[in-house]
């Protein structure tokens, strides 16, 4: 079996369905942040809890990566545009991830998503190097 | 005490191969001297910056160890912008009477490639490749396009006037016009824009000497008055570039805030200002900045380009001298290029691509990473 592991521990929370992503929610003010973050951009208080993001949420816009970005970017040798976008998480907060869907035909503003994982790369051992992406809910 | 500027100089933008962007810095500043008949050892004070083409307080190495004082400005996109602000309260708080600002800048070919960690975002934003501004503008583009009705067609338009207006200006990097098709038929860069709907990273500088505007007469028989520098940061709500989240409510972004109090510290209107520069990134920001900086209604965009209201002869020019799209993005120097086409064309002396009818308002507006405007207002 492939050995694999998140990009970033911090991004993610361990739940009975898998991982999920995890933000902030700010105690006083209930504002979401993603990813954590110790103060409330809105309120300007020190006093956020862990929030586990809700999996769905609709398109908020979306382009597609038309070119191979230069380092830091660390995806496949071999490169293949990906779609980019902005998922609106049910009235928590806007996040923005890579898209499983690259056509842009076959994107549009409002359109359901849900998280998944995927693989981004490997590491020097081996390991299958997985971060978060969204896509077309079925 | 009000603020002049009387004197304007430009290394021309572009690629300039065996030439640093120090050297490109320091002979905008001395034709900048040049215009305003004044020599180096007059200058009281300078201001200036560059994102990657070294420290701007080093050009005293070149221009002359005189001891003046000189600030250093690291402000991103914004450099130019915020330098001007500096140099402005300088002056304006009665400390100096006759001031320098300078912004130069040298990058390498292809898209910016900004550190993650320089903005407080974790290393994994890079690796997975979000890290590009190209994005954010291809995105932002999308949205507007959806929320104000306006067709993709009007994408090509604004670059069609930038290569024409390019076209026109001797110091402009891109000087060939280009045609909708072409422009439609280059490279998918970020859906849905080109690559010749991007303006790309490149070199160039630009200085400004700005003095007490009762002195001016002393240098030009020409001044143009800087009525108002206005720098404005993020709003929670707003939707910016490098931005891994947003929240789900909408603010006001930095260009809205940042030209209403510019055009409230000068007491002048959006519909008086006879031509603007404002930040064209790509194509689809003209769109929105026209908007967000008041100068037309949302969605009304579409029918502006339709009618060549935006062009040189139209009723509202914009980015007369090719903008970023036809002269590229030298960071430090860009915000300044914008003030120099507002007074080369306040003076009347811009020929070929002169707005006709002696405009006496001019605006600018520069947007950038991580979520900064700065605007201004200059007059006749």
């Amino acid at each position: 079996m492939t050995k694999s592991r998140l990009i970033d521990d911090g991004l993610f929370i361990q739940t009975d369905d898998g991982p999920r992503l995890v933000g902030s929610s700010c105690r006083s003010c209930g504002t979401t942040t993603f990813p954590r973050q110790e103060s409330c951009p809105k309120c300007t208080r020190v006093d956020m809890a862990d929030s586990t993001l809700p999996r769905r949420g609709t398109l908020w816009s979306f382009t597609v990566q038309g070119f191979r970005p230069k380092p830091p970017y660390a995806g496949p040798a071999e490169f293949v545009p990906y779609g980019v976008g902005y998922v609106e998480l049910r009235g928590a907060v806007i996040v923005e991830a890579v898209l499983t869907e690259n056509d842009p035909e076959r994107l549009h503003i409002g359109d359901e998503m849900e998280l998944v994982l995927r693989p981004l790369r490997r590491d020097e051992d081996g390991t299958e190097v997985l971060t978060f992406a969204f896509a077309p809910a079925r | 005490m009000d603020v002049a500027i009387v004197g304007i100089g430009m290394h021309p933008f572009g690629r300039h191969e065996g030439v640093s962007g120090r050297q490109q810095g320091a002979h905008a500043v001395r034709e900048a001297l040049k215009d305003a008949g004044v020599s180096w050892t007059d200058v009281q004070f300078a201001v200036g910056g560059s994102h990657a083409a070294g420290d701007a307080d080093s050009l005293v190495s070149d221009l002359g160890l005189t001891a003046l004082p000189f600030v250093n400005v690291s402000n991103g996109c914004a450099t130019g912008g915020s330098s001007l602000i500096m140099a402005d309260s300088l002056i304006r708080s009665g400390a100096h009477d006759l001031g320098i600002v300078v912004g130069f800048d040298k990058h390498p070919r292809g898209a910016f490639d900004t550190d993650p960690a320089s903005l407080g975002i974790g290393s994994w934003y890079g690796e997975t490749g979000l890290m590009l501004t190209t994005q954010f503008f291809g995105m932002k583009a999308q949205r507007y396009l959806h929320d104000h009705g306006i067709s993709r067609s009007a994408l090509a338009k604004v670059a069609a006037k930038a290569y024409y207006n390019g076209s026109l200006n001797p110091n402009a990097w891109r000087r060939v016009p280009l045609g909708e098709e072409e422009i439609n038929a280059s490279a998918m860069l970020s859906h849905p824009l080109t690559q010749y709907m991007f303006c790309s990273p490149g070199e160039g500088g630009v200085a400004l000497v700005l003095c007490r505007a009762d002195l001016a007469r002393k240098y030009t028989d020409k001044p143009v008055y800087l009525r108002s520098a206005v720098l404005r940061s993020r709003l929670f709500g707003s939707f910016e570039v490098f931005s891994p989240w947003l929240a789900v409510e909408r603010a006001e972004s930095p260009s809205e805030q940042a030209s209403r109090a510019a055009f409230e510290a000068a007491g002048i209107g959006p519909a008086e200002v006879d031509l603007a520069q404002v930040q064209d990134t790509d194509s689809g920001t003209e769109i929105s900045h026209l908007a967000e900086c008041g100068l037309c209604k949302h969605g009304e965009q579409e029918e502006l380009l339709r009618t060549g209201a935006t062009r040189v002869g139209g009723s509202l020019p914009v980015n007369t001298d090719g903008g970023c799209i036809a002269n590229g993005e030298p960071i430090g120097a860009s915000g300044l290029r914008q003030i120099h086409e507002n007074v080369v064309q306040l003076r009347g002396a811009a020929g070929v691509r002169q707005v006709p009818g002696e405009p006496k308002v001019a605006f600018s507006h520069v947007y950038g990473a991580p979520g900064v405007s700065a605007c201004t207002v200059v007059t006749t």
